[in-house]
């Protein structure tokens, strides 16, 4: 099995036991660098695949929240090379399948070739590129497929239908369509047409859809849950960090009153 | 980073330059250039790219764009013949009088073509960053002109040191906000303008003020801001008898020199060189020297030149002048370096502090800080060149730099003396 594929088998694995697949999201090296690993875990017990941001000195796509946090990171040293060695060391006590999100230009300083071995070594599944457009991607695509490293696509509500059928051809490792036309942890209130656009996008793609933006609370999960495999929770759970709370306890919190 | 291209790739590269044909499809200026950007800007992007594929070449656009150029902004700029620096410097000096458009700066030949394009394109709103103000200035004026709201992103550390255009911002009509994020200079204003675009991408025009920035802005601002070198091209064979032998324009973004030397790449004799800035020393964070000191990398949508650490982390900068204070440069300048086409030098802070000031005692003429860079450079190639006849992009005015200006005395240049 590809290491993309992991990813699908994660989500079904959710849906086969009759709930939304979560995929936290935790900025590396934040709040600290000596508590992540322990993050690390604690997220990965609950989720069914953990998002890990790379911090990023121009995070435009991004809100306050995780501007904060990727600012704090990069003030605490991290930097890809980092957070390849704490994924080393956390391997055996982390089973799910992890993604990476990155803006490009720490890709590219790493250098493609080398980031997708040591991706693969370190059991990162995949990467999401948010200032990565697919007409931009060939390189780096090309790299990570290579060595069975899926590259996620994004589509959001503004996605015409015929780039929508392309991202979704092209994505590896899951779909992530964004919920709202705005950055993450944004005020913007989902649309009433957030259900049919999340239905149109799980019927046109031929792997799971994961919606990320805006997912805060259980009700969020149960609502949006309907309409697609799984929700990525970002800026809510990078809140719960920053307050020194328990990651885990939210996590549950949002599957299980649901 | 010439090793980057191929000699025959840099020679095929430049001809396809002064051929007209960069960027190419994909808004490639040979390697750089391109368009990274989050999806949700995409739709977006492609009715941009769409609008400025059908409006520029469009006869009645570039007639309602000249006609503002002529009536309103007061083009064409005046050439003048720099007397007392010249006979200063032992080289002919003439100076493309940018200063002396609407608003005090080159910025507003781009604000007004893009004002009428966003206007065409059935824009809601406008939003813009600024890094000295001018752009945000002349947005301001080119929005209340067109008839369309404008916001204006402006850094926090910005707002403090060019206070007086942040009041005519207000006055024209636009709203400021004050941006407190990332380095809070120029940089974090467009970051910030890019997150508003994304939360409304249908009604808000983003009107970018430089020649960076995701395809298709960098065609799109070069083509606004050509109107520089065309009419110097012009103006030096009708009043200097003929073209110069060197042009020198500052280089933050871009936008100026990309306008003053586009329409003199094919003559091969004119040298060409942009000059950034050298701040208060070589090393990381200490200036604005991208082009000289940078690496290949991606910062706000566009492959080109920045300024960054090993881990692809982009590295803030200094520079006295607020419009030079930018980590990264337009795609096309990257390009020109890459085939030797233009030379990028630097002039730090002090040397540009004694430049205004000569321009200043020598020619009756308040030139902006980010100008004075320019000068600086010109005296110090002038020194290698006696009797060579010199082009100086004369960027803009120096009035929004008396905050700065203020707490550095007249010390070198007295009027009495001079």
């Amino acid at each position: 099995m590809q290491a993309h594929e992991k990813i699908g088998v994660a989500i079904n694995g959710a849906r086969d036991a009759g709930r939304t697949a979560l995929v936290p999201y935790i900025t590396a090296g934040y709040p600290d660098t000596a508590t992540f690993a322990d993050t690390l875990e604690a997220v990965s017990a609950v989720g069914d695949v953990v998002e890990i941001g790379v911090p990023f000195s121009d995070p435009m796509a991004d809100g306050l929240t995780i501007q904060r946090s990727s600012h704090t990171a990069l003030k605490n040293g991290v930097s890809l090379k980092w957070i390849f060695d704490q994924l080393d060391l956390t391997k055996p006590r982390v089973e799910v399948p992890l993604v990476l999100m990155s803006y490009v230009n720490p890709l590219l300083a790493f250098g493609y070739d080398e980031l997708a071995s040591r991706a693969l070594a370190s059991g990162v599944c995949a990467f999401i590129v948010p200032d990565l457009p697919l007409e931009e991607s060939d390189a780096l695509r090309t790299a990570l497929e290579a060595k069975g490293v899926g590259l996620i696509q994004m589509v959001t509500p503004a996605t015409p239908d015929d780039r929508l059928a392309r991202l979704a051809q092209a994505s590896c490792g899951f779909l992530y369509a964004v919920t709202v036309t705005g950055i993450t942890g944004g005020g913007a209130e989902p649309s009433d047409d957030l259900p049919f656009y999340l239905d149109k996008v799980t019927a046109i793609s031929p792997l799971p859809v994961c919606a990320g933006f805006g997912i805060r609370k259980a009700a969020d999960v149960a609502s949006v849950g309907e309409h697609v495999a799984g929700v990525i929770v970002g800026s809510a759970l990078v809140e719960v960090l920053e307050r020194g709370e328990d990651p885990a306890a939210f996590l549950r919190g949002l599957i299980h009153a649901a | 980073m010439k090793s980057i291209l191929a000699a025959s790739d840099a020679a095929a590269l430049l001809a396809s330059s002064i051929r007209g044909e960069l960027p190419d499809e994909r808004g490639r200026f040979g390697p750089f250039g391109g368009r990274y950007i989050p999806e949700t800007l995409v739709p977006a992007f492609e009715r941009l790219e769409a609008g400025v594929r059908r409006y520029l070449p469009d006869a009645g656009f570039q007639q309602a764009f000249r006609r503002e150029l002529r009536e309103w902004v007061g083009r064409p700029t005046a050439l003048t013949f720099a007397a007392r620096l010249s006979e200063s410097w032992g080289t002919e000096v003439w100076l493309k009088r940018e200063d002396l458009a609407h608003t005090g700066a080159h910025k507003i030949n781009n604000a007004i073509g893009q004002a009428l394009l966003a206007k065409r394109l059935g824009a809601k709103r406008v939003i813009a960053e600024t890094g000295a103000g001018q752009h945000g200035v002349a947005s301001a004026a080119a929005c209340a002109r067109v008839g369309l709201p404008c916001r204006v992103f402006m850094g926090a550390v910005d707002i403090a040191r060019q206070a007086p255009n942040v009041d005519r911002m207000h006055r024209l009509g636009a709203e400021v906000v004050s941006v407190e994020t990332g380095d809070k200079t120029l940089r974090a204003a467009i970051d910030e303008a890019m997150r508003e675009w994304v939360s409304d991408p249908n009604d808000i025009y983003y009107l970018l003020g430089s020649a960076v920035g995701p395809h298709p802005y960098p065609w799109l601002v070069r083509e606004l801001q050509s109107v520089i070198g065309a009419e110097a091209r012009q103006q030096m064979l009708d009043q200097a008898g003929g073209l110069p032998d060197v042009a020198f324009a500052c280089v933050g973004g871009g936008s100026n020199a990309i306008g003053l030397f586009y329409p003199l790449l094919g003559d091969a004799a004119i040298e060409l060189i942009g000059v950034e800035a050298g701040g208060t020393g070589s090393g990381l964070g200490q200036n604005a020297a991208t082009l000289a000191t940078g690496t290949p990398g991606v910062l706000q949508g566009c492959y080109s030149m920045i300024l960054q650490n090993d881990d692809g982390q982009v590295q803030e900068t200094h520079s006295i002048s607020a419009g030079l204070d930018y980590s990264g440069v337009g795609p096309e300048h990257a390009l020109l370096q890459a085939v030797g086409r233009v030379s990028y030098v630097s002039a730090d802070d002090e040397e540009a502090l004694a430049a205004l000031e000569e321009v200043c005692a020598l020619e009756g003429i308040l030139t902006a800080l980010e100008t004075a860079h320019a000068y600086a450079a010109a005296k110090r190639w002038s020194k290698d060149h006696p009797g060579k006849r010199i082009l100086i992009g004369n960027s803009g005015r120096g009035d929004k730099d008396m905050p700065t200006l203020t707490q550095h005395p007249v010390r070198i240049f007295s009027h009495a003396s001079a």
